[in-house]
């Protein structure tokens, strides 16, 4: 008994269909040359020194005490951030799922919040935390008297990147809590348990994978960040500034490179463990959907606690990306509050801003449609097609998900600044536009595969077989069924890339160019200078831009969306 | 109306899957040889899991097959993609395409033809009067029933003139009585259009309505083809006995055998004159199929039995007797002027030779 006949079959019909091919071809092609290609090259340079294959490279890092320093730094920050994103995370799923919210107010304000992290900048929350609490800061100098405050450090950290991440658990956790059929947690009090009893027997035990699997991912992502640790992190160095200064202090291009191989089997792991043990258990669980309304809890004594520790940290997270315009619209912080707008003119008149919104813009824009259409193609391809190739597409696009930023800057800059394998082949992109915009694409399309997977899988194969059979091409089922059909998708995966595109950094800031000024790159630089005024003032126009996109998409949503031919009549 | 109706030929066809939980292959279909003549109405009926449904996928292309040719109009097809093959599918969702309306769902085969507009319009016009749908064309999919929707299904199937139409189980998904207006609808279209047709279901009084000739599966091998009739009345094995209608099967051994093709059977104890038993010799175990209805209960018959079910259902009288340790189900029609036997009464199971079929 063996299968090869119908191998041989659809080998041969995969053929009939020259564009399905070189679709795939090229594909692997991109996915080869700018993830896979990148991460080996690292691996190559700090194994294989002129004298031949050594540790030497190696052993060095590990001799410095700053590098060493680092890891435990990053572990520690990253452990920690992971377990109270996943709390505060959890906590804010619990109150919308099961509490009653006494006013819209509240409700209102947990969209807000789940929001803002996804349209701002990355390091908006260091310069508020800075601009409140730090030694000039409006809640650390003038209402509590405290003239030496220091927020730098892993304390800083922590604040701003649990405050940062935390949205995301909320809403990964969301998800699943909704899943949870209400039925079994009336069976448990049905046969007397307490709400906390059935919290700690029911409600918990479902979530546990759910809750790792959010502890991973944000454990993945405060390794990866890049910019909070810059800005808030003073002396602290976690791995990615350390790679950085590596290169751009020390000049060290073997060492930063070694050192981006011990983050990536970090996070390498963290997203193995994540995608192939959480992640199956955290669905198979919950598979079920939820059969009814849940009765929502109105004792006041929990309700009480629950929406005010929530309502307060929401409250919080809120005055802090308030205080972003404000700080660009202050004279000096701190010390003077008039009001001025020399801060905006200053940025347009004498700090590039112009060429800056227009560089970013321009890139973003370029970068966006081609992530958002790369990811569908990928998404049909392994949703609703099968070819021997698939696994391999699907397991890169996903991978890309656990590559820090930094750690692919290093790899494209030890692959291409001297060509592919160091022969001068493809030299020419190093330092182009054309670079920026595969960074951009690459660190996008993982986010915009998911989405698209996810999309696909509620469209029921028979739509698109239909259409196969009627007689239409590949190419024509994706552009005529497919791509229709995940309009809503395909946009909000655009609007995604956009804004992740222009508010990228951390890859971003090891490739670009002096010909280049991207609003990120200069944030970072005025908020290193200590020019909050600045710096605040090119967060605000971006945060404007992001917004104004985002905003932008479910407009477009809404008049040409899908819904409202997929809702019931 | 079909430009040219077209035969189908599977010669030696299997499909091997492979078991998601053991990671064993086994065969999905196994060596299925099938021959539909051209306008033929060809029901592939058999219990869920049977390959039914992975035939006429091999047949649409979605599947290859690992063994043997499919042949369509004479032509092998097995290289084919779907896209180019001569066949048209009514899937059991409908598929519709959701952003089209009704018109463009019909005219979308027509559409990739590169037919002229007005032409097309033409055709859509006349396929959608012929499946009762004048009018509709520029309502939404979502705006229509679920019969509604079968229509617009089988329009967009028939309109491209496909060699061949294929049916997945179109009827499952609306209720008992749209399911029996909607297959005498197929029924009439498929005449009225004159072209070949295979029909998936695992109904059997869907496959006995509708079909020319009926290819019982069971386990992946075609088990047995012929008409109704024949299905119904001569049954190859038990299974199919049992699949299509009710059966009561009745064993013992074959005790007489005259000349011809006539003899008597011991069933319980009790001699029963038994036909059509050329395939048997005196000595062998036999199966007495015995259908409900060709039974009836009588003071004085073949088979002695007690009742031990007796129930009034409107239109027949419901009995389950004991024969021996043998069950008998027997169903009797029109009872209103018939003698009713109560449960405990002592009576006879009463039929002739030319009323059980011989396994």
């Amino acid at each position: 008994m063996a299968r090869t006949q119908s191998a041989e079959l659809d080998r041969k019909k995969l053929l009939a269909d020259p564009i399905m091919v070189t679709t795939i071809v090229v594909l692997i092609a991109f996915l080869t040359l700018f993830i896979l290609y990148p991460l080996a090259i690292l691996l190559v340079d700090s194994f294989i020194t002129e004298r031949g294959p050594s540790l030497e490279v190696f052993q060095r890092i590990f001799d410095m005490p700053s590098f060493t320093t680092a890891i435990t730094n990053t572990l520690s920050v990253g452990f920690l951030v992971s377990i109270a994103s996943a709390l505060v995370g959890l906590l804010f799923a619990y109150v919308e799922v099961y509490v009653k919210l006494r006013t819209r107010f509240l409700s209102g304000l947990f969209k807000v919040v789940s929001m803002l992290p996804v349209v701002s900048p990355p390091f908006v929350l260091s310069l508020s935390v800075i601009m409140l609490f730090g030694k000039a800061g409006i809640v650390t100098r003038y209402l509590l008297g405290i003239y030496d405050n220091s927020v730098y450090g892993f304390w800083g950290i922590f604040v701003v990147q649990t405050l940062t991440f935390f949205p995301v658990c909320y809403m990964m956790l969301r998800g699943l809590l909704k899943n949870i059929d209400p039925s079994l947690e009336e069976a448990a009090r049905d046969m007397g348990a307490s709400r906390w009893k059935v919290f700690t027997s029911v409600t918990l035990p479902l979530m546990l994978p759910g809750l790792g699997n959010a502890f991973l991912v944000t454990f993945i992502e405060s390794i990866a960040d890049f910019a909070n640790p810059m800005i808030i992190g003073g002396s602290y160095d976690t791995l990615a500034t350390t790679i950085y200064l590596q290169i751009t202090g020390a000049y060290d291009k073997e060492g930063a490179a070694a050192m981006a191989v011990v983050l990536l089997c970090i996070t390498l792991l963290m997203f193995i463990v994540q995608k192939y043990v959480l992640e199956a258990k955290s669905t198979a669980t919950l598979t079920g959907k939820a059969s009814r309304a849940r009765m929502l809890i109105t004792d006041r004594s929990v309700t009480l606690p629950l929406t005010i520790l929530c309502g307060l940290i929401a409250v919080f997270v809120v005055v802090m990306y308030v205080c972003v315009p404000f700080g660009a619209l202050f004279k000096t912080w701190g010390y003077d509050f008039a009001l001025t707008t020399k801060w905006f003119e200053q940025v347009f008149t004498r700090y590039h801003g112009l060429e800056a919104f227009r560089d970013s813009f321009v890139l973003s824009l370029i970068a966006s449609p081609l992530t958002a259409l790369l990811s569908m193609i990928i998404s049909y391809l392994v949703v609703k097609r099968s070819f021997r190739t698939k696994g391999f597409i699907e397991f890169v696009s996903m991978l890309a998900m656990a590559v820090p930023g930094t750690v692919l800057g290093v790899g494209f800059i030890r692959g291409f600044s001297g060509g592919i394998f160091h022969t001068g082949i493809l030299q020419g992109i190093y330092g182009s536009a054309a670079i920026l915009i595969i960074v951009f694409i690459v660190r996008s399309l993982p986010t915009g595969t998911r989405s698209g997977i996810s999309a696909l899988r509620q469209i029921d194969k028979s739509i698109e077989e239909s259409a196969y059979d009627m007689g239409a091409d590949s190419f024509t089922v994706f552009r005529t069924v497919t791509l229709p059909l995940i309009k809503d998708s395909f946009l909000s995966g655009l609007v995604t890339a956009f804004v992740r595109s222009i508010t990228a950094i951390s890859a971003i800031i090891l490739l670009v160019t002096p010909q280049f000024f991207l609003i990120t790159v200069q944030i970072n630089e005025f908020a290193e200078k200590g020019s909050y005024g600045i710096a605040c003032a090119f967060a605000t126009i971006l945060i404007v831009i992001t917004y104004g996109s985002v905003l932008l998409m479910n407009l477009a949503i809404k008049h040409f969306g899908t819904s409202k031919y997929t809702e019931e009549a | 109306m079909a430009k040219e109706k077209k035969g189908v030929r599977l010669e030696h066809v299997s499909k091997i899957y492979q078991d998601p939980k053991t990671k064993k292959d086994f065969y999905a279909v196994h060596d299925a040889n099938i021959d539909i003549a051209p306008g033929e109405f060809v029901t592939l009926l058999g219990p869920s899991g049977c390959g039914k449904t992975t035939i006429l996928r091999m047949i649409a292309g979605f599947e290859s097959p690992d063994e043997g040719e499919i042949f369509l109009g004479g032509e092998p097809i097995n290289e084919l993609t779907p896209n180019k093959r001569d066949t048209a599918m009514v899937f059991q969702s409908y598929a519709l395409l959701p952003h089209y309306n009704i018109f463009d769902n019909v005219a979308y085969g027509l559409k990739l033809r590169k037919m002229p507009k007005e032409q097309i319009a033409e055709k859509v016009h006349a396929i959608l009067a012929l499946v009762g749908l004048e009018g509709m064309e520029d309502r939404m999919t979502n705006q229509l029933s679920g019969g509604q929707q079968q229509r617009v299904a089988l329009a967009r199937a028939l309109v491209i003139e496909p060699g061949v139409l294929l049916f997945d189980e179109p009827l499952s998904n609306l209720d008992a009585k749209l399911r029996v207006d909607m297959r005498n609808e197929i029924r009439r279209i498929q005449q009225a259009a004159g072209i070949t047709a295979i029909y998936v279901t695992h109904d059997q009084s869907e496959a006995m309505a509708l079909s020319d000739n009926i290819i019982v599966m069971k386990k992946g091998v075609v088990d047995q083809i012929g008409d109704p009739h024949t299905v119904y009345y001569h049954p190859v094995d038990e299974f199919v006995a049992d699949f299509i209608g009710e059966s009561n099967f009745l064993r013992g051994k074959l005790t007489e055998k005259e000349s011809g093709h006539a003899g008597v059977a011991t069933i319980e104890g009790c001699p029963v004159e038994v036909a059509d038993i050329e395939h048997l010799s005196v000595g062998d175990d036999c199966v007495l199929v015995l259908r409900p209805e060709a039974a009836k209960l009588a003071d004085e018959g073949v088979l002695p039995c007690k009742v031990t079910l007796s129930r009034f259902m409107g239109n027949y009288q419901n009995y389950q007797v004991m024969v021996g340790d043998t069950l008998v189900k027997i169903t009797d029609f029109n009872p209103k002027n018939h003698k009713i036997y109560e449960v405990g009464d002592e009576a006879f199971v009463s039929f002739t030779a030319s009323d059980v079929h011989v396994l």
